[in-house]
């Protein structure tokens, strides 16, 4: 019922090749190649509905592509346990009566086992990655006291109790005051160290070119991946956004985008 | 002191107390989850469609409450897959294509049992609960089987909570979704079939619901939300028994209402601590 499996080191932590996702006949995404290493911070920018949601869900083995295949460290992700997908936090139920710690100890539910409550190595555990991003003096909070950055570290620690390698985080800036945003961004500098790879869906195209290794910008196919630097160009940020983009005085550097709402992907 | 006591020497009031708190726990315990999941309607759907299971029941094999329990057993196992079937279907909005097939059974269970020319009293046991006419029969019936309903519950707990508070958090976690879910269905069948002899179907949801909710609003904590409406569900129970006894009222709807009451109870004083 649990798999456990063994990383091929030599192979990438993330292997998508020719992935095609259909819903209702409509393409949500098309003939998605590329390829991430272990420990690399990745941003997915693209407007709504460009399929972010879509990929992360395919990626972490919880949707079914049509056609190609996704490969976690050389096999199939319905293999392995260590893919944490953080939801956008409007798609969670905040009044769920559990508090932060029962939340982050749901990570290793499957580390756990059927019929086998946590032991104090667990709640150990818990408390260690509580630590780790700073919320140990909430722990027994309930949920829905906690501010919009508290939640997104929550989830990130319920990751890391999980034991996860690939961390997919949905929007989780979006909707945060910009001193939550720069704390959640140093927290995921400060996770570079523990070979955890990451993947952000983002609308802040300025944020995600200061903080991430590589930009990938995606409007149902890529359009672009590589560093930020080479990503951020007017003729890729048009192919991209189309006419929400528009392009203020034709120099580089100023363009303005039309697209800072907020709506959720409506594609899952 | 004889006031409390006196109900009790009757050996039926006897085992209407205990089939009704048993019944009440488990509701409670159950319902938690059809609350926090937002299924009380399925939940409601689900006690009226098995209606026509017990009147066929009742045409081919009598008016036996024990004979009639698997009936409504089989019925409400068969019936919750099929609606937790449906409800994944696109073609129509799931609380209508839901309402159309519990309206629709519902009635074939009326007509069916109205074929019986003296068939008034027993349908309204059967939509309104006859606690007080439990055998000893089937109170071993509604303890044997609450009691594994209670079982299973604790042995999935963590599963069942997490299916029910993040299901994409559970899938990466490869735990069985589809086989939880359609347990978690099974139990909320297998206790819709307990629930019948004590508050009966049309007044099932409501056992389901609202001990869970009056709890929900008192506390952040999961497992003291199951155990605050247990405990509701059995006060009312007992309470909703004895204003029965004495006041000769119909014995579902008497602990329906006590229910009811301590719901509004609750929600004044959350109303009151929140200014």
């Amino acid at each position: 019922m649990y798999p456990q499996v063994i990383h091929q080191t030599d192979k990438p932590i993330l292997n998508v090749q020719n992935l095609s996702v259909r819903y209702n006949g409509r393409i949500a995404l098309e003939d998605i190649n590329f390829h991430l290493h272990v420990g690399e911070r990745v941003a997915v920018v693209g407007p709504n509905g460009a399929g972010k949601s879509t990929l992360f869900k395919v990626v972490a083995g919880v949707l079914q592509p049509n056609q190609g295949e996704v490969k976690i460290s050389g096999s199939n992700p319905l293999v392995h346990q260590c893919i944490a997908y953080i939801p956008q936090r409007s798609q969670v139920d905040w009044s769920f009566p559990v508090n932060v710690a029962d939340v982050v100890m749901m990570g290793r539910n499957a580390k756990l086992g059927l019929f086998k409550l946590p032991s104090k190595k667990d709640w150990d555990f818990v408390n260690h990655v509580l630590e780790t991003v700073q919320l140990n003096d909430l722990s027994k909070r309930q949920i829905n006291q906690l501010s919009g950055g508290q939640q997104q570290r929550m989830f990130i620690a319920r990751a890391l109790a999980q034991e996860a390698e690939l961390m997919l985080m949905d929007e989780p800036l979006t909707g945060l005051d910009t001193p939550a945003q720069e704390s959640l961004l140093d927290l995921l500098d400060t996770l570079k160290g523990q070979n955890v790879t990451v993947m952000v869906a983002t609308h802040d195209l300025e944020q995600a070119s200061r903080h991430f290794d590589r930009i990938m910008l995606l409007n149902h196919k890529i359009i672009a991946f590589d560093k930020p630097s080479s990503v951020m160009k007017t003729e890729n940020l048009l192919q991209a956004y189309g006419a929400r983009l528009r392009s203020v005085h034709g120099e580089e550097n100023l363009l303005a985008l039309d697209d800072s709402c907020c709506d959720e992907e409506h594609d899952f | 002191m004889s006031f409390l006591l006196e109900p009790l020497s009757y050996e039926f009031m006897l085992r209407g107390m205990i089939a009704a708190v048993m019944v009440g726990i488990v509701c409670a315990v159950i319902g938690t989850f059809v609350v926090l999941r937002g299924m009380a309607f399925f939940g409601d759907a689900l006690a009226h469609t098995i209606l026509p299971g017990i009147a066929l029941g009742y045409l081919i094999s009598g008016n036996a409450r024990e004979v009639l329990f698997w009936w409504a057993l089989g019925t409400a196992i068969v019936a919750s897959l099929g609606i937790g079937a449906i409800s994944k279907q696109a073609q129509l909005k799931e609380d209508t294509a839901i309402g159309i097939i519990f309206a629709g059974m519902f009635a074939l269970g009326i007509a069916l049992i109205s074929t019986v020319r003296s068939y008034a009293v027993d349908l309204s046991h059967f939509l309104f609960g006859d606690v007080l006419g439990v055998s000893t029969q089937s109170l071993w019936l509604i303890l044997i089987f609450g009691g594994i309903i209670l079982l299973i519950v604790i042995a999935f707990y963590k599963e069942f909570t997490t299916i029910s508070f993040d299901p994409i958090l559970a899938l990466t976690l490869r735990l069985p979704v589809n086989l939880l879910n359609n347990l978690l269905l099974i139990l909320i069948a297998v206790t819709v079939a307990v629930s019948l002899q004590t508050v009966g179907v049309a007044l099932m949801v409501a056992m389901l619901v609202t001990p869970a909710a009056t709890a929900s609003m008192l506390t952040h904590r999961l497992p003291v939300m199951m155990i605050l409406a247990a405990g509701i569900a059995s006060f009312s129970s007992v309470v909703g028994l004895y204003l029965s006894y004495y006041f000769s009222i119909a014995s579902g709807s008497a602990i329906v209402l006590t229910a009811t009451f301590l719901f509004i109870l609750g929600f004044l004083w959350k109303r009151t601590k929140s200014i």
